[in-house]
Order: structure tokens, then sequence, then C-alpha cells
């Protein structure tokens, strides 16, 4: 059942019900092939296994979460990152101090734009600010515990905050300071909660490694310490949403439409007395599977709360995911409430949603972006009949492409194993299963499917090209064999995207847009892509290679040309001119 | 200036020799300064007779970047200059990057400026060559010739072993050399013997054999090297004899260490490891 139901002689849609693209798509074997060719033999065979061409029905075994190769500029961020800046950093009643030199707490600052605001009863925001012990060379020889124990009496002074959370950079890993023995003593000594992340840059080979270490800590640390239920019925856990632009809001607000109650969302905008109560809900829904597939599995051995999948990106995502919530509390009055929500919400985005598709339907998008985003946008892509042709993720594992059917067999690596795994045991007193194993059973009959996530793969049309993380090369080979009509991906690859004169949305960050998230979201996204690929902007740019006659001249045709034979003539006569240098033993530098 | 460093496994005595054969060359009327990069702090002892010094990177985190080389170097037995490195307590913080930082001081400090007339300096290196920062004498030509204070005593070859991998690797890119072996004799059997075989086969030599005495326990005692604390006896002529080998050292090579196998092999011969 379709929301937004299309009509085949307007929209056309393939077999599969993905959008056609307007122009003839190229082969993609022969275009993986071009990717492929110019590499080295040790860098092809790795990337041969990064780079595969599409088929969801079976899909095939990709080399993800492997060391990235020397020199292909990667997108990846590091473990530093992947803790203190996306998992943990959104808290925002918590003091975060990274201990180690300035650089690190300085430039992980508000670059994520996961937005916080106080609440009314807790009026206190610490997200504006930014803290680090500065750690310098005396610190580096000497040690640098005593300063993190100063660093955190002088913030706990200053602000008097509930907790406060510790993260160790390169050298602190390097010297072996030992935060968490400082973090335990200042909780001594304060009286307040005070951990430490063992978050080391250069532990694992992405930000992925961070996800794991915060999630190890935010449940250790903070889940569970306080046992008092929010009042409200139908009580969820939003996990793997991070409030960028302000989505966790918009996720929110619907789901309060329906009345469904959340909790806490991990960790977008969240209270640090959220998160301590969290185990108190009765539902787990997992939003971005990679960065914290760890905490839901975590709770549900420990308090017995049961996780599914969900994606509120995308307009008919979030109408699947709404009726999926409903249908594991199985009340009537919440099944008939989100209908009613449903239906409210489909009306009041369809105007944006025909009229943005009538343009933008049969155009192209590739997506190179995070653990998820490159999956779940697709889905916002498909609602204004746009086909993504090329996808790949950053820093995700197999079971985020593949689905976690694979997880049995994927083989644990030397780096992986260097991640502690928690050994998590049933609460003696508290784990209490949220619904019996015959309810379960009915529920799975229904087509009801717990801890599950078919990854992206089996959701991509065939024959589209899976990149995982893909290298400046392959971008470009990309750009220029399907000339995709707007490119989804992040800071470090935006600007060579668009000086292709293709349209290129940051999709960490949302540039300055969002949210995006639910209905609401949808509709501004809609309209962001719109007037990013359907601008004139693009085309009218004529980069001033392709002006200047002369230069044109210049590259490989004219090679006589006179601007050639100049250049030709400076060259000859600075090597003419040019006499080897006498030198001696003691006149090493030459 | 000749630039030399002393290095040896951890307890073999280079501190010791290192001080009594500075004594026996500042004797002979060269300027000589010395660095212990042992964060103890305690290479310079005998020469300055126990004077409490304060280390370079004490001085460098109390005085913030304000601090003059008359700060940290302070004049020992005939005018040796002496110079202690310093570092963290044990277990805390990088030891190895704390002697790159206090070598850099010296330097920028003019430490090694031609003004200064130094013949020779120094430098007491802790243990075996642990990490890039321990390394950092032999690094960048900062000490030109090594010497190795080994014994007969299987352990003492092992390291003097893997020392010499150390300086092949930094000798490949720099002026780094071997400039012999020093026996601190332990009255190992065949000791003598089993270290210029030892020497023989890292393609260097047997620069001294400093016999076993308890003067130089005595000496120590006394916060004194052997020749500052009685000028006559035999022991004393032992280091002016290791001085003057050192002054007429010519034999500078690029060490060939031997496998496991080999040194083992070389103990056997030996009669260690076969009674």
């Amino acid at each position: 059942m379709s929301d937004f139901p299309t009509n085949s002689a307007v929209d056309p849609c393939d077999a599969e019900g993905f959008p056609r693209s307007n122009a003839p798509l190229p082969d993609p074997a022969a275009t993986r092939e071009e990717m492929l060719k110019l590499y080295p033999p040790k860098t092809r065979k790795k990337r041969e296994k990064q780079l595969l061409v599409n088929d969801p029905v079976t899909p095939p075994e990709i080399g993800a979460n492997t060391r990235t190769v020397p020199g292909i500029i990667s997108q990846r961020g590091c473990t530093y990152a992947g803790c203190r800046g996306v998992v943990i950093g959104p808290i925002h009643d918590i003091l975060h101090i990274t201990h180690g030199p300035v650089g690190c707490g300085y430039y992980s600052w508000l670059t994520r734009r996961n937005l916080g605001r106080p609440r009314d009863d807790q009026p206190v925001n610490y997200l504006q600010y930014c803290m680090s012990t500065d750690m310098m060379e005396e610190e580096i020889i000497f040690g640098g515990e005593k300063k993190l124990a100063a660093a955190i009496r002088e913030a706990y002074r200053i602000f008097k905050p509930k907790a406060i959370a510790v993260y160790a950079t390169c050298p602190v890993g390097l010297i072996g300071d030992d935060i968490h023995t400082v973090c335990r003593q200042a909780k001594e000594e304060l009286g307040i909660n005070v951990f430490g992340f063992s978050c080391e840059g250069y532990k694992g080979v992405s930000q992925s490694a961070g996800h794991h270490i915060a999630n190890n800590g935010v449940f250790k640390h903070m889940v569970g310490l306080l046992d008092e239920p929010d009042p409200e019925p139908f009580r969820i856990n939003v996990l793997g949403e991070y409030n960028i632009g302000g989505d966790a809001w918009e996720i929110d607000t619907l789901l309060k439409k329906c009345g469904i109650h959340v909790t806490a969302t991990l960790s977008g905008d969240i209270s640090y007395e959220q998160i301590c109560k969290c185990h108190t809900s009765d539902l787990n829904v997992v939003m971005c599977h990679r960065s914290i597939n760890y905490m839901a599995e975590m709770m549900e051995v420990k308090f017995g709360i049961p996780w599914i999948k969900v994606n509120f990106i995308g307009a008919e995502q979030s109408a699947k995911s709404l009726r999926k919530i409903a249908k594991y509390f199985g009340d009537q009055r919440l099944l008939d409430r989100v209908e009613e929500v449903i239906a409210q919400e489909t009306s009041a985005l369809r105007p944006v949603l025909e009229d943005v598709k009538s343009r933008c339907k049969g155009k192209t998008a590739a997506m190179f972006v995070g653990g998820s985003r490159a999956h779940h946008y697709q889905h916002l892509f498909k609602d204004i009949g746009m086909l993504t042709v090329a996808a790949g993720y950053e820093f995700a594992h197999r079971d985020d492409y593949e689905g976690r059917r694979v997880l049995p067999t994927i083989k644990v690596d030397a780096d992986s194993r260097n991640i502690e795994e928690l050994d998590v045991e049933a609460d003696p007193t508290r784990f209490s299963p949220r619904k019996s194993p015959e309810q379960i059973a009915a529920l799975a009959e229904g087509g009801f499917s717990f801890k599950d996530y078919e990854g992206m793969m089996t959701e991509m049309r065939k024959s589209t090209l899976v990149i995982d993380d893909i290298s400046h090369h392959e971008i470009e080979k990309l750009i220029e064999i399907y000339k995709p009509d707007i490119i989804g991906s992040g800071i470090k690859d935006k600007f060579v995207i668009e000086k292709f004169g293709v349209p290129c949305k940051q999709l960490h960050s949302y540039d300055y847009g969002g949210p995006y998230a639910a209905f609401t979201g949808a509709a501004n996204f809609y309209l962001e892509v719109d007037r990013m690929i359907n601008t004139k902007v693009w085309k009218l740019v004529t980069p001033s290679w392709k002006k200047d006659p002369k230069l044109r001249e210049n590259f490989g045709v004219g090679i006589d040309s006179a601007g050639n034979k100049a250049i030709r003539d400076t060259v000859a006569g600075m090597a003419k001119a040019w006499k080897p240098r006498k030198t001696g033993p003691t006149d090493a530098e030459g | 200036m000749r630039k030399v460093a002393i290095y040896g496994k951890g307890g073999i005595g280079k501190s010791t020799t290192t001080q009594n054969t500075v004594a026996g060359l500042v004797e002979m009327g060269k300027r000589v300064m010395v660095v212990g990069c042992d964060p103890k702090a305690d290479s310079t002892r005998l020469l300055l007779g126990g004077l409490a010094q304060r280390s370079v990177l004490d001085t460098l985190r109390e005085e913030g970047e304000d601090v003059e080389l008359a700060d940290i170097r302070a004049k020992g037995f005939c005018s040796s200059l002496c110079v202690e490195s310093g570092g963290p307590e044990p277990g805390v913080g990088c030891a190895g990057r704390g002697i790159i930082t206090s070598i850099n001081m010296l330097e920028q400090l003019g430490a090694y400026d031609e003004s200064e007339q130094l013949d020779y300096v120094f430098y007491d290196v802790l243990g075996d060559v642990v990490c890039g920062g321990f390394a950092m004498p032999i690094r960048e030509g900062k000490a030109e010739e090594i010497y190795i204070v080994v014994s007969g005593e299987m352990m003492a070859m092992y390291a003097a072993n893997n020392i010499c991998k150390g300086i092949q690797k930094y000798a490949q890119t720099g002026a780094v050399r071997l400039g012999g072996l020093i026996c601190n004799s332990r009255k190992t059997d065949n000791e003598k013997e089993l270290i210029q075989a030892l020497a023989a086969r890292l393609g260097t030599h047997m620069i001294h054999f400093v016999p076993r005495h308890n003067d130089v326990q005595r000496a120590e005692i006394q916060r004194k090297t052997v020749i500052e604390w009685n000028a006559a006896c035999e022991q004393a002529d032992e280091y002016r004899t290791l001085a003057r080998s050192i002054e007429g050292n010519k034999k500078f090579v690029i060490p060939k260490p031997l496998s496991i196998q080999e040194l083992e092999n070389l103990l056997m011969e030996f009669g260690i490891l076969g009674t």
C-alpha cells in the first residue's frame, strides 16, 4: 500500500518500483573497470572488493570496514571523531572535555550541527562550549593526568554539571595517561558522574571504532542509573538519531502527534537524565544502525527491551516506520491515530511533493556518506522520482550493506579486535521482557521483524554501483561517466564535485539546511533538491580554462603553439644554464 | 668537536664508565660536556661530587621559556661541563620525548656552539635503544661515535647486539658509527677473549678491557671519579688508558649485528653454555 499512489503514465517506474532515469544509464561493469584499471595490482585487488555492481536479491560480499588504501583521499574520520563528535557529543547538559592538544577539541567543536536547546526545567546547554586540557610538550613528557584532574575540577567549579565526560586523543594513548583512574578519583571527590573514553584517534580503521567505544561507555556509565519511568504510555527510545539540523525534533513532534512518547533520543539533543532512564522505555527503534546497534543489543540483553529498525527519512518510510511502531504496541486506538496522522501529513505534503516531482523525476543521484545515510536518503530521492545510480558508505560494515543475516560470516580482523566487546548479562532485578515469547511469535507471524536490518544493497536497484570508502579518482570517473544530477556527500569532496558542475548536498551537516526527517523535513529536502538541480547556475558557469583560448591551445593538441614554444624555450634555457655544483663532504646541503 | 654516546644494558656501568673516562679526558686538558639522558638524572653525580643539579626539563617546567645555559649546566671535576636531561617519574609521561626536547633546548641555548670550544660531548643514554626518543642522540647526527659498554654476561651481549641494530639503522642515513666495545669486566669465564671475538664479528674492536676493582666502588661512595679519589691507584690508570684509546681511535664502522643463533654459537664456542 502506498500513501503516494503513482500514475504509471505520468510517473514511469520499472517492474521493481524504482524510478526510471531520463537518460539511458551507462554500463556499470564497464564503469567499474574504468575506475579500477588505473590502480596498481595490490590496490586494485583491494578496491575490487569495495566496488561492486549491485544485486539486491543476493548481494555480493563487500570488503567494508577495512583499512583505507593510503593515498586515495578517503572521506573517513578518526575514532575520537566517532566517539566524541558523533555519539556522545550531542548530550547537551554534560561537560565534554577533550584531553589532548588544543586542536582536537577545537576542530571538533560545533562542526556537526547537532542542535540542542535547554529544557524549561533544566535551563542549561553546554554544546556551545569547547573544553580542552590544551596538552603541551610538558604534559607529553611528564604526563597529563594532573592537568586533566585540574581541568575537571575547574570545569566543575564554573559550571556545576551533573556529569563530565573525558575523551582521550592520540598522544594520551601513546604516553599512557590513565584517564579512567583520574575520572574515578574526580567522581569521588566531586560527587558527580565523571567517566572517560579511550577513543584515541588511531584506533580502528575509521570513526566506526569510536561509535562502538562510545556505546560501551554510555552503557556502562549512564544507562540504568535512574529507575523512574516516564508516566506516558507507548514509550520508545529513538536510537542513532543525532538531531543534525533539527531532525530529532521533527521526529519527536511526529511521534507526539501519534501519541507515542520518546523517553530518550540517543543522542540528539538529549539530557543526561533521559539517558540515565532510557532503560525504562518499552521499545528501541534504531535509525542509524551502524553507530548504535551495539547499544540496542546490550539493552535487550540486560533489560529485555526489543529493538526494531526504522527510518524516518522519506515520506513512505516515515509512514512505514510509524505503522511498525503502532503494530508493536498493538493498541487499536494507537493504530487508528497513526493512520490519521499519516493521512494528515501526506495530504499536507502531497502538493509540495507533486510540484517538485514534476521537475525532478527521472533525474539521478549518487551518495557517499555515513553508515546509514547513503541508504536512508535514497528513499527521499525515490519519493520525487529520482533514481540513485551509485551509493556507498564511508565507515559502515558488511551488515549495513548486505543485511544483518551476514553477521555470522563476518571475519573479525585485528583492527576490530582492538575494540572492547562488553560482556552483558540480564540485570538480576530489572530485566523484564517487554513482550512474551507468544506475543513475539504472533508478531513475527504477521511479518514483523525484530532486530533486523536488511542493508542498503537489498533496497537498491539491480545493476547500480555500490562503492565503499570511495576515492577521489573514483568519484571523478563516476561524474564523468554517469553525470548524476546531484551528489550527496561530505565537506572533503563537496567542492571537487561542484567544480565538475554537479551540485553537492552535504549529508553529514546538511550544509546550512535541514531538518530533513519525517514528513515536514521531507518537504524541506524536496524543495532543496529541486532548487539545487533545477537552477541554471551550474550550466552558466564556464571555468576560466575553457574560456581562455591561449590556454586551450597549450593543452595537448596545439603542441607547436606560440605559448608552448615559449615555455619550452624557457625550460631549455634553464637547463643550459644549470651546472652541477661541486660538493664536498662538509658541504652536504649543496 | 667529537660527539660520543655511550650505550649498554641497564646496570652495566655506563654512567660510572662514562664519568671515569671523562675524568681521564679532562685531566689530559680536553674540554668535555656530559649530557645525561636518563630520567633518573644521575649521570653526572661523580663529576659533580654529588651536587644535586636541576635538570633541563625541570628547569624548563619551572622557568617556562626563559631558560639560560647557566641554569642547566654545572661545572664538575677539572672544568668538565655537566648537564642532566631529566624526565618524568617512572610510569608516567614520555621520557623519550623528554630527551628530544632537552637536546633541542641545549642546541638552542648554544651549548654546542663553536664559542664553547668543546673537544667532546658525551651522551650517557639509558638502557637499551627503547624507542625513538632514546635513539635521539644517534639520530640526526647528535652523536657520531658510539661506544657500547658490555661484559661477558649473556644478556649484556644480547643488549650490545640490539644496540648495534639501532646504530645500523641510523648509519644508513647519517654519520653515526660504532667506535668500539668497552668491556666492563664481571669476571666471567674467558671474558676478554669472548668480547674480542664478539667485537670482531660485529666488525669493530674491543677498545679497552676495564678490570673489576673495588676502588671504583670506593670512589663512588665518596661521590668521586676514581682519578679524583686517588689519582695514583691502578684503576685510575685503566681509565686514563681508555681515555687515550678513545682520543686516538680511528676505527669507526657500521656494525654488522649477529643473529640470535650466531650469538649463541659464540657463547658456546667460548665454553659458557657448554659448561
